[in-house]
């Protein structure tokens, strides 16, 4: 282990430690700190200038202020809208890219392949105005569906890499011992892969269903109304309206990411056995 | 293809040739969606290019007319170059992720616990990180306006500073970048040959000797991915630029996918084909990382097989 582990050190470097770790957290999450505090802090309390010492009462209000008066409620339901299809599409999709790409030796495989990863790495704003004209004439601009169309195509790139590596590293024996056995190949995939790949398909959900909602670009780029657009999207058009309403803005920002961090907190194994993928050998 | 399992000559003639065409079946709705929403738009981008376009009315074909206006575009060059500024300063993730995994990668109570939290801010959505920072660098009573003017007397409004400012928005951007790092190298620190560590402790070896020469070489698979989404997310960086600033002061803060978006999407006017010129240029960027990136995998894959 690297750095040698803190137990075999002196007793000093020992306390040094356990002292450093809780402060050094508190600095790095100032700003996410400072938030939640102010997303309870009564809008009195900002006004008379107290912006960071105790508040003088919880106002837990704030919370059912957004909820009220802000149509944040159909944000967030806009946002389940596009994320849930995009995860089940983009998921699917790529188990069976992944098993094309992964079990199969063909002329063209690896051509296909980086294709798929080249894609994933496109600063994907480039892709803007050919897919905005696409989403028109396909007449689902300013639709949740347009948007999920979209997330389920680019995202099949990442999935594919992810699915393809995680199908390569399984056992080929039991492929190679269903075909001896004159199984068809799609039941190979349904009956002998896909229950194998099960860890894969639940790291890749939940980073997909982060990456989606967090997403902005494409929110703003293919939605337009309060019908449609996802919570970060509003959050924007929001930030606009509460000018210097700090303790709306900070509330409806926690609100806001509560379902990823939610997701990650339930799932931290796979979300990070997903994201750290190919960071060992 | 007949997939008619009625009709007995066809039934052999997929039992032929079905370990051939299964991989076709299973690529054609992937690669389809693929193609009509990644790859086709990247072509249609370098087309467009070529167009004076509002988005609604017939194209008019202008030739190279938008990139030589691009050359001669103040706006466009300030871009650019915080584009380069973005690139360069993002790269501080690396190694700064790689500090707080070497500070938390212990056995201690709890530890598991700080890791987690540690890597909050990549799990929040850019925006609220965005807002979160907007907050913090507030004039008159953002806590580093306090923090500046306590210190130096008067304080800093970095985000109304144009020279300042783009630097304040990567800063924002390090934060979540960092804790993505961090994680790549904490798997990787808990990968390391233990073996080897003994060994070299043998020799002698420890603290930045020890790191350079014997944790580093093993961390270099974390090291490459870590330095791809770098850079990717450097490129990518549009979220922050239009939660903080909208591109401003004066534009001193754009990047080139933000000017892009400008040009062809808000009241700056619908000019699709210059901002499609613009996105020809980011895309060229990218190529160079993008085909360095697949050289490398490109040999790993063939020394694997």
């Amino acid at each position: 282990m690297f750095p040698r582990p803190i137990a075999q050190r002196s007793r000093n470097a020992r306390i040094l430690y356990q002292v450093a770790l809780p402060i050094s957290l508190i600095l790095w999450l100032l700003p996410l700190l400072g938030v939640a505090l102010t997303s309870i802090r009564p809008s009195s309390d900002l006004a008379a200038g107290n912006y960071f010492g105790v508040p003088s009462h919880i106002a837990f209000s704030n919370y059912y202020d957004v909820f009220a008066n802000s149509p944040i409620a159909q944000y967030i339901l806009n946002s389940f809208k596009v994320t849930i299809p995009t995860v089940i599409g983009a998921v699917a999709l790529a188990c069976m890219t992944g098993f094309a790409l992964g079990v199969y030796k063909f002329r063209g495989n690896l051509i296909i392949f980086f294709l798929f990863v080249a894609g994933n790495f496109v600063p994907f704003q480039i892709l803007m105005v050919p897919v905005r004209d696409l989403t028109l004439s396909l007449g689902v601009y300013n639709t949740t569906l347009g948007l999920a169309l979209f997330h389920i195509a680019f995202q099949t790139g990442f999935c594919t890499l992810f699915m393809r590596n995680f199908i390569r590293a399984l056992p080929r024996e039991l492929i190679e011992a269903a075909r001896v056995e004159g199984v068809a190949e799609w039941r190979i995939f349904w009956f002998i892969v896909l229950p194998l790949m099960r860890p894969a398909i639940a790291a890749l959900s939940v980073l997909v269903f982060t990456f989606i909602w967090n997403d902005y670009f494409w929110a703003t780029v293919l939605t337009t109304g309060a019908s449609t657009q996802p919570v970060t999207a509003g959050l924007y058009s929001l930030n606009g309206q509460w000018v210097a309403a700090w303790h709306l803005v900070s509330a409806g920002s926690i609100i806001a990411a509560l379902p990823p961090v939610a997701m990650f907190f339930l799932m931290q194994k796979h979300f990070i056995a997903g994201l750290t993928l190919g960071a060992v050998k | 293809m007949s997939i008619t399992p009625s009709s007995q000559p066809s039934q052999s003639w997929w039992r032929r040739n079905q370990q051939a065409l299964t991989p076709w079946l299973f690529l054609a709705p992937g690669m389809f969606m693929f193609a009509v929403y990644v790859v086709w738009p990247i072509g249609e981008s370098f087309r467009i290019s070529f167009y004076d376009w509002d988005g609604l009315g017939a194209k008019e074909y202008i030739g190279t007319a938008n990139y030589t206006e691009l050359w001669g575009d103040r706006n466009f060059v300030t871009s650019l170059k915080n584009n380069v500024i973005w690139l360069v300063l993002y790269m501080l993730a690396v190694p700064a992720g790689l500090m707080i995994a070497l500070f938390l990668n212990q056995t201690v109570f709890g530890i598991r616990l700080y890791k987690s939290l540690f890597f909050f801010p990549f799990v929040i959505s850019q925006v609220v990180v965005g807002l979160m920072f907007t907050w913090f660098y507030a004039p008159n009573f953002g806590l580093l306006y306090k923090l500046t003017e306590w210190l130096t007397g008067s304080g800093i409004a970095i985000l109304a500073d144009p020279d300042l400012v783009t630097y304040g928005v990567i800063a924002a951007g390090l934060w979540p970048q960092i804790a993505y790092c961090m994680i790549l190298y904490l798997t990787g620190l808990n990968n390391v040959s233990a073996d080897q560590i003994e060994a070299a402790r043998l020799d002698g070896a420890k603290g930045i000797r020890m790191l350079w020469y014997v944790i580093l070489p093993q961390l270099r698979p974390a090291t490459f991915i870590a330095v791809v989404v770098t850079v990717i997310g450097a490129l990518r960086s549009f979220d922050l630029i239009s939660i903080m600033t909208n591109g401003g002061p004066f534009g001193s803060s754009r990047v080139l996918s933000y000017y892009m978006y400008e040009q062809a999407l808000s009241e700056y006017g619908y000019r699709m084909g210059y901002g499609a010129a613009i996105a020809v240029v980011l895309f060229a960027i990218m190529m160079v990382f993008i085909s360095g990136f697949i050289w490398k995998m490109v040999r790993d894959e063939k020394g694997g097989y």
